[in-house]
């Protein structure tokens, strides 16, 4: 699905990733954990093609092609899905105006026609009740005056619609409730399928309570420093991160 | 190319004014009279005076426009006024200044409501014995050139009276047609709101392809504890010129709303300026788009003369290519308008680095218990917004369209009339890249 290799990224001279590697499977689940400041959303945004970066060295390949290469509506239209950290605020564009927008541009990109206008409020009104949402907030603009929480399930909302192939989530539960954080973990398990992965940035072993990873990975200085399975994320969550980088500095 | 200055246009109108005095009242051949002297003293507004300072009255030298003529008016297509003229309204139609009573819809109109021409009313006694005391009293012809030039020689216009205690059921449009080129269309409106009555008025100006200038006064009466929404919807020609000022005198605890689009003409000057007594309101709405060459100009001014009056401003500038927009918002509260509550906001979205934006909020606040603000931006699309799009499948250049457009939008969307709505939702969209925008989903 996804092959970074020795991955470089700058933003103007100061180098920020400095050689990544990661390799993910269709229906794999990846957590990526690590200090503040390290890097991980920096290596979201590389991969849904923001730009103010620069590659300065390695590869990122999507299904078989040179993602790097691709703008970032194309990207999206092949299915690559960022969840943000800091969701961005719209005004006059309605939540239901932007979704309908990206699904039919994800249709007429794989040559399919516009969605039917009851099909699509269908399909819509269907995922709002997943995530547990008032149907108000499809008419309101995009991330407008919604509070922290409701911008993250507004995420989940629009990436149950899209059914992405590959799902970015970056500290999607950041600042979530127990109650927002199990609704918000339903939505992401309902699309869990064997040609689907997830890349999950969290600062919270909690998250993976309720979406269990198949792999997790530290990034620290711009390096994967560790990578393991779900019982790695306990460890961190004992130890906090200094043993490992005090282990990279030593190396 | 011939070179005009006031002079040239005096002599230009003198025949004109002959023709106007002779058939006016003494009263109103006094009127126009003094603003004749004013408009030979002063001629039109100089670059020099800060309120114009950056608008380009250069054309106005180059052509000297000519009194509008009724007899050479160009017929009026029906179908293609029905683009503006709206079906659900009582409507009344000036042709380059003239009334028109073919394309004017007013049957039906209540008993005691009267919208007519203005030569009409004031030919006819009951209606000019209420115009001698509102004609040039929201207004004075030393306001500046064109309102002194407008007093001397408007030939016709509008007269609204509404009686009190009324709600009208449709909006009152007035539609000003320009169908004339290198003619000056001068015109003078006086709406009279009376005690506690609602009204909703629409001011459209339209016109073919010419090259014309229009000057258009309108003095707006709003009795005590009245509600007048007033939009202005001008579209006029690409070429033209238009100088609009609208003069607003509040009663106590009146509420009242202008909604102005700035959309057509080459340059476009809009003046809008009211005086709240104790207690009133009034909320200044305006969006303008410049395109091209375009140059348009907004100014406001909103006068508390009185304790716990409020005042709402928002103007919003769309400008592309080499358009230059202007925003001059003055706010001024009396030395006895205490617990005045005012917010003044303008702002600017740049679509190319040729487009300029001037912005001037000035507030002179002489009462010293008040709220009041102001805030004011110039800036680009927001990139962050862009990516977010981008991310969300919507290309770069259809996430600029739309957040284009959504910014022009918060100002259409206040419209409340549906049928006016979508009139100036149309102009909006035409005038901007529309690739992307799904009218119909909005
Ligand atoms: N546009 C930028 N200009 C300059 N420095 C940047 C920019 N973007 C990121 N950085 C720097 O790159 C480093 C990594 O930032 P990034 O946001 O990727 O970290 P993060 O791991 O997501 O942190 P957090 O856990 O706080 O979200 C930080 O030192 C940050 O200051
Ligand atoms: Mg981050």
């Amino acid at each position: 699905m996804l092959s970074i290799k020795n991955l470089h990224v700058s933003v103007g001279d100061k180098p920020i990733l400095k050689g990544i590697n990661l390799e993910i499977k269709p229906g794999e689940i990846h957590a990526i954990m690590g200090p503040n400041g390290s890097g991980k959303s920096t290596l979201s945004h590389i991969l849904s093609g923001k730009s103010g970066y620069t590659v300065t060295d390695g590869s990122a390949t999507y299904q078989g092609k040179d993602l790097l290469d691709m703008a970032p509506e194309i990207r999206a239209r092949e299915g690559v899905f960022l969840a943000f950290q800091y969701p961005v605020e719209i005004p006059g564009v309605s939540n239901v105006y932007l979704l309908k927008a990206a699904l039919n541009s994800i249709r007429k990109h794989h040559g399919q026609s516009e969605v039917d206008a009851m099909d699509f409020l269908t399909l819509v009104k269907g995922k709002v009740r997943l995530l547990d949402m008032d149907e108000k907030f499809l008419y309101r603009a995009v991330n407008e005056g919604f509070s922290g929480g409701e911008k993250k399930r507004n995420e989940i909302l629009q990436m149950a619609i899209l059914e992405p192939k590959l799902c970015i989530l970056d500290e999607t539960d950041s600042g979530l409730d127990i109650d927002a954080l199990k609704i918000v973990s339903e939505g992401v398990n309902s699309l869990r399928s064997p040609d689907r992965s997830f890349v999950m940035v969290t600062h919270y072993q909690r998250l993976l309570d309720y979406i269990k990873p198949d792999f997790v990975h530290v990034l620290a200085h711009g390096q994967i420093v560790k990578s393991g399975g779900p019982e790695l994320a306990l460890e961190l969550e004992e130890k906090g991160y200094s043993w490992l980088e005090d282990a990279e500095a030593s190396a | 190319m011939a070179v005009a200055n006031s002079s040239q246009y005096l002599e230009a109108y003198a025949d004109r004014f002959a023709d106007l005095s002779e058939k006016s009242d003494s009263w109103l051949k006094q009127q126009r009279t003094e603003a004749l002297a004013q408009f030979s003293a002063t001629g039109f507004p100089k670059a020099r005076d800060e309120e114009w300072r950056y608008t380009q009255l250069s054309a106005l030298d180059k052509t000297l426009f000519l009194p509008a003529q009724q007899s050479a008016s160009i017929a009026v297509d029906v179908e293609w006024l029905k683009n503006y003229q709206l079906a659900d309204a009582w409507s009344i139609v000036l042709v380059d200044g003239f009334f028109s009573a073919e394309l004017s819809v007013l049957d039906g109109l209540p008993a005691g409501f009267v919208v007519s021409s203005l030569t009409q009313a004031l030919a006819e006694p009951a209606s000019a014995a209420l115009l001698t005391d509102k004609l040039n009293q929201a207004v004075n012809f030393d306001e500046n050139g064109f309102v002194a030039f407008n007093s001397a020689y408007f030939a016709d216009g509008v007269w609204v009276y509404i009686p009190a205690k009324q709600v009208l059921a449709k909006p009152i449009q007035i539609v000003h047609v320009a169908t004339q080129s290198a003619v000056a269309i001068n015109t003078r409106t006086v709406i009279v709101v009376s005690e506690q009555s609602e009204v909703q008025l629409i001011e459209t100006f339209v016109g073919l392809e010419g090259a014309y200038v229009s000057v258009a006064v309108a003095e707006v009466f709003v009795g005590q504890n009245a509600d007048v929404t007033l939009y202005k919807v001008q579209v006029e020609s690409e070429k033209a010129l238009h100088f609009g000022g609208t003069y607003v005198k509040q009663a106590r605890d009146a509420r009242f709303r202008h909604d102005n689009f700035a959309l057509g003409g080459l340059l476009a000057r809009s003046d809008v300026h009211t005086d709240l007594d104790q207690a009133s309101e009034c909320e200044l709405n305006g969006l303008y788009l410049g395109v091209k060459r375009q140059h348009i100009d907004n100014h406001t001014c909103i006068n508390h003369l009185k304790p716990h009056g409020i005042s709402r401003e928002l103007y919003k500038g769309v400008l592309d290519d080499k358009a230059r927009g202007v925003f001059q918002g003055r706010v001024v509260v009396a030395e006895d308008a205490q617990k005045t509550d005012s917010q003044m906001n303008n702002r600017n979205l740049l679509l190319s680095n040729d487009a300029e934006a001037d912005t001037k909020p000035q507030l002179e606040i002489y009462a010293d218990d008040v709220k009041c603000g102001h805030g004011v931006t110039v800036g680009q699309l927001d990139e962050k917004s862009i990516f977010y799009l981008q991310s969300r499948c919507v290309d770069e250049e259809t996430a600029r369209n739309m957040l284009t457009f959504a910014f022009a939008n918060e100002m259409v969307d206040k419209v409340k009339i549906k049928s006016l709505h979508d009139v100036i939702l149309g102009q909006v969209l035409m005038r901007f890249p529309q690739e992307g925008i799904y009218k119909e989903w909005l």
